[in-house]
């Protein structure tokens, strides 16, 4: 043999790397199982996926799409945040700074950017494809609930997320979208029954606030980069876990 | 053996865990308001809402229009400042359609919000755009050392625009 091989011989049969990956590659049938079955991530993902399944055309590959680019702003806004400062003194400064200064910051920025825009237009065509194919119906209706609870998600983590570069853009943008919670039914001090005041209502809540400051800024960033993604990360376990407890991806019309 | 008699009383393993629930329904019950409350700040560091603008006399209208917007307190405080032949009163530099802040242009004698097109006229009274109702106006009153004070907590609609409070006749 060659000495290399054996090297990878030799790793691929020590204790460590079995320990790591306890399947090898054989290619049977029970291997293939217990290859997806043992491993933490893919047991969410069904052991065997249908032909059809893997047609473009019937999937537009829009869920797939759309978890790409949860992790692509995963792992972005993660190098963004070791720059970015949520403090009405920074956060349009580190921006800059990102844009101007950082190496490779500008094209971070707007990865994210272009990334999260995406996102939400791939999640509502996904949206569109189930609901063409029909995959809403039963079993699948539980599943259709928490995919629109994970749209919600990402409206919102594109809304806070427009807050923290702290332009007129974001700040104008934050009022209007904040002026329309004034007028929520009972939690909303200017809505339908209206039961509280401008200082206790659900907007003073969100913004930590009666105006747009320091409070707002740093509750979207918790929002944003913490309470937001956590949400969604447990959502979208249940929603590819509940794909393959439901039978499957729907067949064909 | 005491097998029905003892059917109602209370056993270690139900005495257990009426105790262990209610400790965790109690902890729940305290800490999720708790919670919900601390969201709530006690002190804003927001503007005061009331502010003093000067003396009624300060104000004259320039030229021979009728009536002149003053925009010295616009950027600090989103409040118009306007002097008519007989009275002064405050309008709010909020849009009433989402809150943006509209821009006085006194050669056209028109107030323009700049993120959905709402204009009012010189008066306040919305024309064009989403914006539903007119400007609204804030609480002006003179007081005891002369001087004209505004206060935005007290915000008139149209409606009211003749209560008193709503301007100050000089």
């Amino acid at each position: 043999m060659k000495p290399n091989k054996n090297i990878w011989q030799s790793i691929r049969f020590s204790p460590l790397f079995k320990s790591i990956f306890r399947h090898g590659y054989d290619d049977t049938k029970q291997n293939k199982i217990l290859q997806i079955r043992s491993n933490v991530f893919l047991h969410l993902h069904p052991v065997k996926v249908p032909a059809h399944a893997m047609k473009i055309r019937f999937t537009w590959c829009m869920g797939g799409i759309t978890f790409f680019l949860f992790l692509v702003e995963t792992i972005t806004g993660i190098l963004l945040m070791f720059y970015y400062r949520p403090v009405p003194e920074y956060a349009y400064q580190d921006m800059k700074y990102l844009e101007f200064d950082v190496p490779f910051g500008i094209l971070l920025r707007n990865i994210h950017r272009w990334a999260a825009h995406l996102m939400v237009g791939t999640v509502m065509l996904h949206m569109l494809r189930v609901f063409l194919t029909g995959s809403y119906k039963p079993p699948r209706e539980f599943n259709w609930v928490v995919g629109v609870m994970l749209l919600i998600f990402t409206f919102l983590l594109s809304f806070t997320g427009y807050l923290l570069p702290w332009d007129q853009l974001a700040y104008w943008a934050i009022t209007v979208g904040t002026n329309m919670i004034r007028a929520t039914p009972f939690i909303g001090h200017e809505g339908p029954f209206a039961l509280l005041d401008k200082y206790n209502d659900v907007r003073f809540m969100i913004l930590g606030g009666t105006e747009i400051g320091a409070n707002a800024l740093l509750r979207f960033y918790v929002l944003h980069i913490v309470v937001l993604p956590a949400a969604a990360i447990i959502f979208m376990a249940v929603h590819f876990w509940r794909i393959r407890k439901d039978g499957g991806i729907s067949g064909p019309l | 053996m005491h097998t029905d008699v003892h059917k109602t009383e209370i056993t270690r393993r139900s005495l257990l865990s009426l105790l262990g629930w209610g400790a965790f329904f109690t902890t729940l019950a305290i800490s999720v308001p708790a919670s919900i409350r601390f969201l709530f700040p006690r002190v804003l560091f927001e503007k005061p809402s009331t502010f003093k603008i000067g003396a009624p006399d300060d104000f004259r209208i320039n030229g021979n229009s009728e009536h002149q917007v003053y925009e010295t307190w616009k950027a600090e405080h989103s409040v118009w400042l306007v002097k008519e032949k007989n009275r002064i009163y405050a309008v709010h530099a909020k849009c009433t359609h989402l809150g943006c802040t509209p821009n006085w242009f006194p050669d056209e004698g028109v107030f323009k919000c700049p993120c959905h097109g709402s204009q009012f006229n010189r008066s306040g009274v919305n024309f064009a755009g989403p914006a539903p109702r007119p400007l609204d106006r804030l609480k002006i009153s003179i007081g005891k050392d002369g001087m004209l004070v505004v206060d935005k907590s007290r915000v008139y609609t149209f409606n009211e625009f003749d209560k008193q409070g709503t301007y100050v006749e000089v």
